[in-house]
């Protein structure tokens, strides 16, 4: 009945575990003083496999696998080549800007792809236990990168407080699944969907889903369940950051997606206000504490959670619309992010030798490349057209307004104006001819690896922004699949109801 | 020909951009970005001034066309087009960008790359903001005008260039926000973001009223502040005492001013028309008080500021009279502030490059040190005082005629007493600037005269404003007739540019109108 091979839904996925597994063997190996950077060539290229693999995917019939717990889909492809695209970004970007005496610089990069394995996972698991395993696998991934310059204090106290707050919040999820299970009598995701509607224990559902948006938004930085993540992004070294604010959230932002659209859609009338208030908070919070922050990585952290605010009001959207349009914010979201935290990497350095905003006056004068770099993405996040920044907030506000939340777009369109103010204080200040040469700031090199890193980014705030066309297909295709599941599950049909 | 026709919106459209983009790539070498700017914007030039010769006068709707699909869902379009009142606004971004660049040449010493880059793309965001036709796309050109000016005004700045430039850029973004939102509205009731396509729809479709209302003052809004009008005119002084003389003559006004009568009067006549008064008396007000505080300025970029603000104002009261001839009056008029503003900002940018002062009080008696500059500066003076004979007359005499007969005699007369001050303000400037006895400053310094390069560029505009003030028949016909409008005042009682395809059925918004007021 399903004649695609178990393994072929999983490829990305084992791919990467076999890359991660790779790049640390060869790290053990070898002698303790060679030079170990090229386990990072060895992970982004097995990175590149994982995506080749994931676009090869959309060949196969949709469906699931292993007793219907992973799935693949249009749905999925497109989160699975999102986050290989973020991963193979950040592996370039630490390439060229990891110290070259760094110590275990293999693990480094295996935690990495170890982290993709679970986010890719993430995306693609439709039983609630995978889910949360998935969940895991990616968390201390990202708990350990998030510690990695622990010669530093920030480092082991963004690491603690990640790995902490985090688990609490896992806590929170898996509590939900229990409840859920407890309500249904199953953790697969479509059998829940068809169970719900008729389930005794009504509370008990209402309380899962309430404790599921707890964990899933807290993994998004959405308000108000935030507050890790300006300590985390200001601790965590900055390749590190462009991978944390984006890939994981374009993860959970898929968990999310599937929960409250294929999941519980007939519990719309209770998250959609939920999601609602978190979106305003989101973004009204995020773009008022951003407007007060002196330190970059700080004032980035805050705006990533007004942008998870933007997103969320796209699941005001109805059906279709709403899931393609929070997936192209997604990606829209992603490249910028990850392309500002690049070029923040490389004007700063590893080590950060410009933590605050003042500290980039007169960039354009100093390297106007970087410069300009960073006026482009700050443009993108502001939301200026032809960016894929403006493009993601229309296609999000859009399907809001189409799903009558018109004060909701007013609050998100107000905000941004707002948001505007503290990008535009970056943007200037780097335009500002500069006192005198400032002498301790790195000298900028950028290497082939950052190169093509910044490149990447670049293109692909461009396309999203000028000639969006396949993103956005691929955005409806898999919402498309995502609100049609497929007819057959190839579970056992052990549900029960209680 | 049909081709050329066909693709020269999108020719002027992309060729700033492509010159931008080579401007960026090339190496960093002497004057070669002001080379590559000044052949970009001088090729440009050229391209719009085909429109003109090609426009076909009498026939109705928009011209050289183009319309193909960007995006699928939501439903944005390419949708460029030029009709009279368009037409001429292009060829003036056109003319004036070249003059930009010759006013920049010297004055840009640092990161010529960087600025000729940005002005470029300037240059193509204006062009994209006068010739969209989707309101995606034109909302899109309008944002991205905003960027090239902010970070231009934070590098060049004068002073506090980064302050002036984040208070620019919020007074206009903030306002877009709802403009959005509208729109965005507006695609959700009817499923179209195009301008000819929303046009009939609003005209005859049944809109919960007040919504309607919140709309259309959305648009307004964003537009006011650009322009700006009273009491929205907080960013104008600093912005123009800041920003480089290139762009403060490229952008003042023009955009929120044609944005006023294509989008706001042109899709929600019957809101434009229930508000018209209120913005007719804040434009007088604004001519007034515009007038008077240039009369105070100590710093020659501040008075500019403000003469601006008494000039757009009179031009918004020709708009809001909503009388053909104020219309006529006023797309003249902004025509005739890019050309006069254009010169006076390109000379007295000169004085700055020579002097580093913008103080009036430092100048004087340099009339005999700089005749050529002293001639033309006077000359453009006088354009814009509004002498008989020069441009400036033109465009004043029908705004203020079209007020007279067509609104109130009351209000023409308060604009008129603008005028005199205008006269005032700007002859103070010029007798102290360039008469009197010389100042320590200017006796310090003997600076050159107007070079070749920038005779070249200040005869045109001269002989334009000569040529404009005597025959303004060679314009006023196809802003007339090209422009949706309908054909005479008295007509005017329904939209206010009523929709070619059916104008049967245009009286019909203004009964439910009618009905709605009693």
């Amino acid at each position: 009945m399903n004649s695609v091979p178990d393994i072929f839904r999983i490829l990305p996925e084992v791919i990467l575990t076999l890359t991660g597994v790779l790049a640390m063997l060869l790290d053990a190996s070898l002698a303790p003083k060679s030079a170990r950077r090229w386990l990072g060539w060895v992970a982004a290229l097995g990175t590149t496999f994982a995506l080749w693999a994931s676009l090869w995917q959309l060949s196969l019939p949709e469906g699931t696998g292993f007793y219907g717990t992973v799935e693949t889909s249009a749905f999925t492809v497109f989160f699975h080549v999102l986050i290989c695209g973020i991963v193979l970004v950040a592996l370039l970007l630490s390439l060229d800007t990891l110290p070259e005496d760094s110590h275990h610089q293999g693990e480094f990069y295996a935690l990495i792809v170890f982290g993709a394995v679970g986010m890719c996972l993430l995306t693609g698991a439709v039983e609630l236990l995978v889910v949360f395993i998935a969940l895991e696998i990616s968390s201390i991934a990202t708990y350990v990168l998030a510690g990695y310059r622990k010669q530093t204090g920030r480092g082991p106290e963004a690491a603690i407080k990640y790995f902490l707050l985090g688990s609490f919040a896992t806590a929170f999820l898996l509590y939900g699944i229990a409840m859920i299970f407890g309500a249904t009598g199953t953790t697969q995701i479509y059998e829940i969907a068809h169970l719900v509607p008729a389930a005794q224990n009504h509370s008990l559902v209402l309380a899962g889903l309430g404790l599921m948006l707890v964990g899933m938004l807290f993994k998004v930085s959405a308000a108000p369940f935030h507050v890790w993540t300006p300590d985390v992004y200001e601790g965590a070294p900055s390749p590190v950051v462009a991978l944390l604010s984006t890939a994981p959230k374009a993860a959970a932002f898929a968990l999310l997606l599937r929960v409250v659209y294929e999941m519980l859609p007939s519990l719309r009338p209770v998250w959609e206000p939920l999601l609602w208030v978190a979106a305003v908070l989101s973004m009204t919070v995020g773009n008022l504490a951003a407007l007060r922050q002196q330190n970059v990585k700080r004032m980035l952290a805050y705006s990533s959670i007004a942008h998870a605010g933007y997103l969320l009001a796209a699941f005001a959207g109805l059906g279709e619309s709403g899931i393609a349009a929070a997936s192209f914010y997604t990606a829209a979201y992603a490249a910028m992010n990850v392309g500002i935290f690049a070029v923040i990497t490389l004007a700063s350095g590893y080590d950060e030798k410009l933590p605050l905003i003042d500290d980039f006056r007169g960039l354009i004068y100093r390297s106007p490349l970087l410069g300009s770099l960073l006026i482009f993405f700050l443009a993108s996040l502001v939301g200026i057209p032809f960016t894929g920044g403006f493009l993601g907030k229309l296609t999000s506000f859009s399907a809001a307004i189409g799903g009558g939340a018109t004060w909701l777009v007013i609050i998100g369109l107000l905000n941004s104006g707002l948001a505007a103010a503290y990008y535009l204080r970056l943007a200037l200040v780097a335009a500002q001819r500069p006192d005198d040469e400032k002498t301790n700031a790195p000298e900028p090199k950028v290497g082939i690896a950052v190169g093509a890193a910044l490149l990447f980014a670049v293109a692909a705030t461009l396309v999203l922004g000028i000639v969006p066309g396949d993103v956005l297909h691929a955005a409806e295709a898999g919402a498309h699949t995502l609100q049609a599941p497929p007819a057959e599950i190839s579970a056992p049909g052990t549900a029960v109801l209680p | 020909m049909t081709a050329i026709n066909q693709s020269i919106l999108t020719l002027i459209l992309l060729l700033p951009l492509a010159g931008a983009v080579l401007v960026a790539l090339a190496p960093d070498r002497a004057k070669l970005a002001n080379w590559i700017a000044l052949v970009t914007s001088l090729v440009t030039f050229g391209l719009t001034l085909h429109l003109p010769a090609h426009f076909v006068l009498g026939r109705g709707g928009f011209q050289f066309e183009v319309n193909r699909m960007w995006i699928e869902k939501p439903a944005i379009f390419y949708h460029l087009g030029a009709d009279g009142l368009s037409l001429w606004l292009v060829v003036l971004v056109g003319l004036l960008a070249p003059i930009g660049v010759v006013a920049s040449w010297n004055a840009i010493q640092s990161r010529r790359k960087v600025f000729f880059a940005l002005f470029l793309v300037q240059q193509t965001a204006m062009f994209g903001v006068f010739l969209s036709l989707d309101l995606i796309l034109y909302y899109g050109f309008w944002e991205l005008s905003l960027v090239p000016m902010a970070i231009l005004i934070a590098m060049y700045g004068r002073r506090d260039g980064p302050k002036a430039a984040l208070k620019f850029f919020l007074f206009t973004f903030i306002p877009s926000a709802p403009l959005l939102v509208a729109i965005l509205w507006l695609y959700k009731e009817t499923g179209s973001f195009d301008f000819t396509t929303l046009q009939i729809l609003i005209a005859h479709g049944n809109f919960p009223g007040y919504q309607m209302w919140w709309v259309a003052l959305a648009f307004l809004f964003a537009f006011a502040v650009k322009v700006p009008v009273i009491p929205l005119h907080g960013w104008v002084a600093d912005t123009f005492s800041e920003a480089p003389v290139a762009l403060a003559m490229v952008v003042a006004g023009k955009l929120g001013l044609y944005s006023m009568l294509r989008f706001h009067i042109g899709l929600f006549p019957v809101q434009a028309r229930a508000v018209a008064p209120v913005l007719v008396g804040l434009a007088v007000i604004g001519i007034l008080y515009g007038a008077c505080l240039a009369l105070v300025q100590r710093d020659f970029w501040r008075l500019m500021a403000f003469a601006a603000l008494s000039h757009l104002s009179l031009i918004t009261l020709g708009i809001y009279g909503l009388t053909l001839t104020g219309w006529e009056g006023a797309i003249y008029q902004i025509l005739n502030h890019g050309v006069v503003d254009g010169a006076l900002f390109l000379l007295l940018g000169l004085l700055y490059d020579s002097y580093s002062t913008s103080q009036i009080d430092a100048y004087g008696g340099l009339a005999g040190k700089l005749p050529r500059t002293a001639t033309f500066f006077v000359l453009a003076s006088l354009a814009m005082i509004g002498l008989p004979m020069l441009n400036g007359f033109v465009g004043e005499f029908l705004i203020l005629l079209g007020t007279f007969t067509g609104v109130s005699k009351g209000w023409a007369i308060a604009a008129t007493l603008g005028v005199i001050l205008g006269a005032a303000y700007m002859l103070w400037l010029v007798q102290r600037l360039f008469y009197g006895p010389e100042s320590a400053l200017t006796a310090s310094k003997a600076p050159e005269d107007l070079r070749t390069g920038q005779m070249a560029v200040v005869w045109p505009l001269a002989a334009l404003m000569l040529v404009m003030g005597v025959a303004p028949g060679l314009w006023l016909p196809t802003i007339e007739k090209g422009v949706y409008l309908p054909q005479s005042a008295e007509q005017w009682k329904g939209p206010a540019v009523a929709p070619p395809p059916v104008p049967v059925q245009s009286a019909l918004p203004v009964a439910q109108d009618e009905e709605g007021q009693r």
